[in-house]
């Protein structure tokens, strides 16, 4: 085992899929020689060959429709988009072909392909590169969409999607690729998809959250904790199909609610979650659902960037309100 | 055989500011030259135009081919009608182009895979596609693209030219496996319009992939007319951009279709890289049976085509040749609308699926999120 950043951890389970699925192939734009634009990808080429890794040409629609291609064909594409930003043709083809295919054939074709793509805020880069929209991705059917918040996590859920018979979005918060570090063992374990991960234990509030917004409400929960309110945080890491049970339960033991994502607030996937609590779990309620999220505008260019995320005190303040309710 | 040679010229001009502006005859000169083929082999007649590929000398395979084109007319007709009566959703019918799809897959091996528009029935009944499934489908049930035959070929695309970007993939898959198999990828003219085509092209160009593109020019996108969707004199030439050779065929003319898809898909599969074929045909019917092609389209227009059709050139051909006859012919047509009535039957007396398959086919294993909608699906109670 050794300490490894998310990115490094990404980069381990490629490796592991590729080296046990000869299925497996990686293509984008740069991530052969170049081993990506964030070296997500970096040794597979040199490892793998030029068969397995491909630099393809500048052209999203072509590279989410050849993955969904060769995906029927049986391989295993794992695509890179460089961006959120730049990944929305693939929405194109995953809204009407990789999330359908297995649907519109009653089986006979499949789609197992993951497209990863780096998401958020908070590495002051230029415009585009900065976006959180994975509530489009997570209303498509027949996807799964999946958010790693830790190095360990990133392993074993790129694991996981990577063997997954079905086609996963797979989104990989910027701003945590190397921003910690943590022991991970590269023993070709995956972690459950569809599966939220509590990752801390608490009695006064959940806290509800995914991605990179899971360091601020980790930092928030000890903040709380010195107050003398004991948070218990939830990662939800699989957006779709949503584990709402495992959420249901904590919010049964405390009672009160929090969810935060720095994607914008209108139509952002905490509403799902909150509409999911309010129809199963209305009555373990002791205080309204909180929402701390990214504001509805265009995430702002670097200057005000910070401005834009949420912060750390903001949770800190909605959980606070949330336990002085009753 | 005729070839008729457009000739294309790019003249380049180096004047980029600041650069030493170069003088003499090499200052402004023709860097490339591109040139597309016209290919014909039978007139509108059925009479050959010059010397025969051997395929068209053998009685037995034009005669099949024949017989593949009229089962599809007959099969189109048929779903037109049952539309018409309430008993078939919308229809897009492919009467007049019969030879395009016949011709495209008479030539493409078992194991090859097809991807297509909704308007190639044709492709479909040679590659093995049942009658019934094709009602099927347009019946309204997913099962229908459950092909029986070919079981790699790709359902119908709906969504215009984004097949284009799934056959590169499965071309891709192909020749990462160095398996000796092509991806034939049949779309519009219309189609010819969109980024996907050109992304398309463009990959199987530069990574040499075993792909053939087939452009269904039948000069309409519904209401759009050819000319109107771009300035370019052929689609063939698109391939020119792509790095490698597009023909223009008579696609009314199975001979002609047949053997520039021979042609295009041999060099595939012998790791000669793409092909491209643009086949001029005409969209005899309405774009679909939702369609009412008066509003749009010249009164005369279709019938001026009619002298055009595939179907009556190659029984000229035959007839010529001796190999065909009346009396052959009725019993064809008997034997094609006994078929078709038989699909129907078997169509119209398939048991619909449970409601709840809109579920058991999403992921391969239904996530315990969506256990509670399958079954109110199923008929139980709202929680
Ligand atoms: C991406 C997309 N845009 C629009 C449509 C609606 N539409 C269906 S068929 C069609 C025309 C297609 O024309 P062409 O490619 O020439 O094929 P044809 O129908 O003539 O065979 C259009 C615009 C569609 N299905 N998909
Ligand atoms: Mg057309």
């Amino acid at each position: 085992m050794s300490e490894i950043t998310l990115l490094s951890a990404l980069t381990l389970a490629m490796a592991r899929a590729m080296e046990e699925d000869e299925n497996v192939v990686i293509l984008g734009q740069d991530v052969a020689v170049n081993g990506g634009v964030f070296r997500a990808t970096e040794g597979l080429l040199e490892r793998f060959g030029n068969e397995r890794v491909l630099d393809t040409p500048l052209a999203e629609t072509m590279i989410a429709g050849m993955a969904v291609g060769m995906a029927a064909e049986g391989l295993r594409p794992v695509a890179e988009f460089q961006f959120m930003g730049f990944s929305y043709p693939a929405i194109d083809q995953l809204l009407n072909h990789g999330g359908r295919l297995r649907n519109r054939s009653r089986g006979r074709l499949t789609c197992p392909l993951v497209f990863r793509t780096p998401m958020g805020a908070g590495i002051h880069a230029p415009e585009h590169h900065s976006d959180s929209t994975e509530v489009m991705f997570a209303h498509i059917p027949g996807l799964r969409v999946v958010i790693p918040s830790s190095p360990a996590r990133a392993y074993g859920l790129l694991l996981a999607s990577i063997r997954d018979p079905d086609p996963v979005v797979f989104l990989e918060p910027t701003r945590l690729y190397r921003a910690l570090r943590e022991d991970v063992a590269d023993d070709g374990e995956a972690l459950p998809l569809d599966t939220c991960f509590t990752l801390r234990q608490g009695s006064d509030v959940t806290l509800v959250t995914w991605g990179a917004m899971v360091k601020e409400t980790l930092a928030a929960a000890d903040s709380l904790e010195a107050d003398g309110i004991s948070a218990e945080v939830v990662d939800v890491a699989t957006l779709k199909p949503l584990d709402t049970e495992t959420i249901l339960a904590s919010v049964e033991k405390t009672g009160r609610l929090v969810i935060i994502h720095e994607a914008a607030k209108t139509g952002g996937f905490g509403g799902e979650i909150a509409a999911q609590v309010a129809e199963h779990g209305l009555l373990h309620l002791q205080a309204p659902i909180g929402r701390v999220c990214g504001y509805d505008v265009v995430p702002p260019l670097p200057k005000l960037e910070d401005a834009f995320l949420p912060s750390e005190a903001r949770i800190v303040e909605a959980a606070e309100s949330a336990v002085a309710f009753a | 055989m005729t070839t008729l040679v457009k000739q294309g010229r790019i003249r380049v001009k180096r004047k980029t500011p600041g650069e030493v502006f170069e003088c003499g005859v090499d200052a402004d000169r023709t860097i490339a030259t591109f040139a597309v083929r016209y290919l014909q082999h039978l007139d509108p007649s059925g009479q050959p135009v010059g010397p025969l590929p051997s395929f068209a000398e053998d009685a037995e395979v034009m005669t099949a081919l024949y017989k593949s084109m009229v089962l599809t007319r007959t099969f189109d007709g048929r779903a037109i009608s049952l539309q018409r009566t309430g008993q078939l959703g919308t229809y897009p019918s492919c009467l007049g182009q019969e030879a395009i799809g016949t011709g495209v897959a008479s030539v493409m091996a078992d194991d090859d895979v097809l991807l297509t528009t909704y308007r190639e029935q044709a492709a479909h009944i040679w590659r093995g596609v049942t009658l019934e499934e094709i009602f099927q489908y347009w019946g309204g049930d997913e099962r229908g693209s459950d092909f029986s035959g070919p079981r790699r070929d790709f359902p119908v695309c709906v969504t215009i030219a984004a097949h284009a970007v799934h056959a590169v993939g499965v071309a891709s898959a192909m020749k990462l496996r160095h398996e000796p198999r092509v991806a034939v990828c049949v779309l519009g003219d219309g189609a010819t319009s969109k980024g996907d085509f050109y992304e398309a092209v463009n990959l199987a160009g530069v990574w040499r992939l075993p792909v053939v593109f087939v452009i269904n020019n039948n000069q309409w996108a519904i209401s759009v007319p050819r000319h109107a969707q771009t300035a370019a004199e052929t689609l063939a030439q698109k391939a020119i951009a792509g790095g490698f050779e597009g023909v223009q065929v008579d696609g009314n003319d199975i001979v002609a279709v047949r053997q520039a898809a021979t042609d295009a898909i041999e060099t595939a599969r012998t790791g000669g890289g793409p092909g491209l074929i643009e086949a001029l045909s005409y969209r005899m019917g309405d774009h679909t049976t939702a369609d009412d092609a008066g509003r749009y389209r010249p009164k005369d227009e279709a019938s001026n085509h009619q002298s055009k059709d595939p179907v009556a050139r190659l029984r000229a051909f035959l007839d010529d040749r001796g190999w065909w006859s009346k009396e052959k012919e009725k019993t064809l047509i008997a034997k094609c609308k006994a078929r078709v009535e038989e699909a129907k039957e078997a169509y119209l007396a398939i048991v619909p699926e449970e409601t709840t398959a809109m579920f058991d086919h999403l992921y391969e294993t239904l996530p315990p999120a969506l256990a509670a909608q399958r079954n109110i699906a199923a008929g139980g109670d709202d929680e």
